[in-house]
């Protein structure tokens, strides 16, 4: 017996096609059980289970070209899967169909150690990567947080703490290749090509990236390499307000220090991040830093970033060098997550995501954190400051329909002050489900009717990821 | 402080690498598949590294045991910071049977060769997890030996090691020379970096038969057959207790 949230197909239909799915990847690829299903219905969002009728697990390029070919063949959805760790609902079946689990294509492939690049298929991820990498003074630097597959990453255009000196996935992919609606299989720059840059024709690598699933499915990406810094030194600094947090910036930017990580933690957080840890920090703006390079620069980098800081008001400038240290240093922020949600025990959270430029940001988030208070909301802000980019972390009760419905129009608001500051509705996590009509807002008509005709090429029968981006 | 260490590289399959039983059930598929060195044999480097840093230490020699892949081993220790390296050249049936107590004589040999005060190797391989070597060398030589080391401390002439037990943690102190063997948390191993990687193809990487070294290396052990963990069967949903008892004295557990 099959059960789906909503039935677009006749039972029959469904079961030839797992019969033809089985004569591709065995009984063993093919799964119909319900805890499976459930399990690839959802992400990390606060989306909904929504679970597909079906979930494959090919193991090559080649098995997903034919099971796309049967799902296009009888009109199926096609949801890709990586890991689950999308913060938008990206992999919900809304019209049920099949989700495609690409855990089994796990393979490092290819790595050219002289040349800075590797191949990689969507089972790895970002940290079995750099596990692989370890012995060869390499490393893959975008780092969202989460140990998310690196296609799913790309397929998202993910960025992270350290994009200010590495940049996103939109800088760090060479080359996909992608699996059509209708079983098309494509090599976006080439079957085997890894030039470091080219002029050669449409730049279809980056339609992919960030496209959510929407236009193909991903199977190997090309992604550029860097090497492991010399040293790192980490380092924390308070503000007196969020402008001299936001000037210090600026001017570090300007001064061309190539700092790799500038967080901002907004009074609240630092408040949630003190009673979780047990910490004092200054209950006031801060900024979290990390420096990247030999020792040498590193001294020189962080005694100009320190002049910055006292020049803009900021106090009590710590900094280490040795991994210990500088884990105690930036325990706050890497638990801002849970120390967020430790402010509410037993309710949820959820991550608000614009970006807008650099120049805007103390105003918005002045402006952001005055529509907090106004509706009662617990938001503490945690920031890529160095892009422009910063998250609310909403701690909401998820049975308390007001408060959800408060946090909904919060965020919608937040977002148009974004979109009115000329930004994005979403820096990094991507339009999935949430966001399409804020997506609408942002492009207008005419960029979303060449969205929309791309779409309408690529997939005219609207089979992959229905119901997202667009 | 003259001291010289001596620290003993084993080259493993990765620890992140899906193990297969050779269809002969002989072994297991080393072929084709990704290498890297033992994860504890990392964290002794690093301790090894880190006291040469606090200058307590003069010298640290890296050494594996193995064909001509292990130079790769201990090139990464050398881009760890160990100063020079020696390869004991074991290879063909030898290697296959290459086991604790035979690389425990080739070290203890070693160590008495080269003087050292200190000989540090990682508690146990992911391979065979036989947690032997350390303690075999100590007894050839007759030094004594602080394993399972969540700690240590160089004090003049004497260690203190700081050791993870069942019932928490014991704190000894030995004489130098000694034979420490690494555990998990003593320290966190640094990365290989480029710039350091580069500087290591320059170091110099000694060969050495196990002969010369007066070892022999025949073994007393034969495998006799390897496989697979039985496959997880799948598990039974049932209502009732009743139904529960029903199965287990079904399945002759009660």
């Amino acid at each position: 017996m099959l059960s789906c949230s909503v039935c677009s197909l006749q039972s029959e239909g469904l079961e030839r096609a797992v019969a033809a799915f089985r004569s591709v990847s065995g009984d063993e690829g093919v799964s119909l059980g319900e805890a499976v299903r459930e399990q690839h219905g959802r992400d990390e969002s606060v989306h909904r289970c929504r679970p597909p009728d079906v979930v494959v697990f090919p193991r090559c390029v080649e098995e997903v070209s034919a099971l796309a070919k049967i799902c296009h063949e009888h009109q199926l959805p096609i949801i890709p899967f990586g890991t689950g760790t999308g913060l938008e609902g990206g992999v919900g079946a809304l019209k049920g169909g099949v989700c495609f689990s690409l855990r089994n294509m796990d393979q490092v492939l290819d790595l050219h150690q002289e040349d800075f690049d590797v191949t990689v298929e969507p089972g790895v991820t970002r940290k079995a990567l750099n596990s692989y990498l370890r012995d060869t003074g390499l490393w893959f630097p975008v780092d969202p947080g989460a140990d998310a597959s690196l296609c799913g990453m790309a397929s998202t255009s993910a960025s992270g703490t350290n994009a200010v000196r590495y940049g996103t996935m939109r800088e760090n992919v060479l080359n996909l290749e992608v699996v059509l609606a209708d079983g098309t299989i494509i090599h976006t720059a080439g079957r085997g090509r890894r030039p470091r840059k080219t002029s050669a024709g449409y730049n279809l690598t980056n339609l992919f990236v960030g496209s959510e699933g929407t236009l193909g499915i991903l199977t190997k990406a090309t992604l550029r390499l860097y090497g492991i810094p010399e040293s790192m030194v980490s380092a924390v600094c308070s503000f007196p307000s969020v402008q001299a947090a936001v000037d210090s910036t600026v001017q570090v930017l300007q001064a061309g220090v190539p700092i790799a990580r500038i967080e901002f933690l907004d009074d609240v957080m630092i408040g949630a991040c003190n009673s979780f840890n047990s910490l004092s920090y200054p209950v006031t703006p801060t900024l979290f830093l990390e420096f990247h390079g030999s020792s040498k620069s590193l001294e020189e980098q962080v005694s100009i970033t320190e002049e910055i800081t006292r020049d803009n008001g900021g106090s009590d400038f710590a900094w280490a060098e040795d991994e210990e240290t500088r884990a105690k240093l930036w325990k706050a922020r890497h638990d801002a997550w849970y120390a967020s949600l430790a402010l509410r025990p037993g309710c949820k959270a959820y991550s608000t995501d614009v970006c807008v430029p650099l120049s805007r940001l103390p105003q918005i988030i002045v402006e952001t954190k005055e529509d907090l208070i106004r509706n009662n909301l617990t938001g503490p802000i945690a920031g890529h400051v160095g892009d422009g980019n910063f998250h609310c972390i909403m701690v909401l009760d998820p049975n308390d329909p007001d408060e959800v419905q408060r946090v909904h129009e919060f965020t919608e608001r937040l977002a148009r002050r974004a979109l009115a500051m000329d930004g994005t509705c979403t820096g990094e996590h991507g339009v999935g489900l949430g966001k399409r009509a804020l997506l609408r807002e942002e492009l207008g008509p005419m960029a979303m009717e060449v969205m929309q005709g791309l779409k309408a090429t690529l997939d005219p029968k609207n089979l992959m990821n229905p119901g997202k981006v667009l | 402080m003259a001291a010289r260490v001596l620290v003993g590289v084993k080259r493993v399959i990765d620890y992140a690498v899906k193990i297969r039983v050779k269809p002969d059930n002989t072994g297991v598929v080393t072929d084709g598949v990704k290498h890297s060195m033992n994860p504890f044999c990392e964290i002794a480097v690093e301790e090894a590294v880190r006291l040469k840093e606090k200058k307590l230490v003069k010298e640290v020699v890296a050494v594996s045991c193995g064909p001509q892949q292990v130079q790769e081993t201990i090139r990464t220790a050398l881009a760890m910071g160990a100063d020079r390296g020696i390869h004991v050249e074991v290879s063909g049936k030898d290697y296959d049977t290459l086991g604790p107590l035979q690389v425990s004589k080739i070290l203890a040999a070693l160590a008495k060769k080269e003087e050292a005060s200190l000989v540090i190797l990682g508690k146990q391989a992911i391979d065979d997890d036989c947690n032997q070597t350390g303690q075999m060398t100590a007894a050839l030589l007759d030094w004594p030996q602080g394993t399972f080391a969540s700690e240590v401390t160089i004090d003049g002439d004497k260690i203190k090691v700081i050791r993870e037990i069942d019932g928490g943690l014991e704190t000894i102190k030995i004489n130098m020379p000694a034979v420490v063997t690494a555990d998990l948390r003593l320290n966190t191993p640094r990365y290989a970096t480029l710039p350091n990687i580069m500087k290591a193809k320059k170091k110099k990487i000694a060969s050495v038969k196990p002969g010369e070294l007066g070892v022999d290396l025949t073994s007393r052990l034969e495998v006799l057959r390897v496989e697979e963990p039985a496959q997880r069967q799948a598990g039974v949903k049932v209502e009732t207790v009743e139904d529960l008892v029903g199965k287990l004295k079904e399945a002759g557990r009660i």
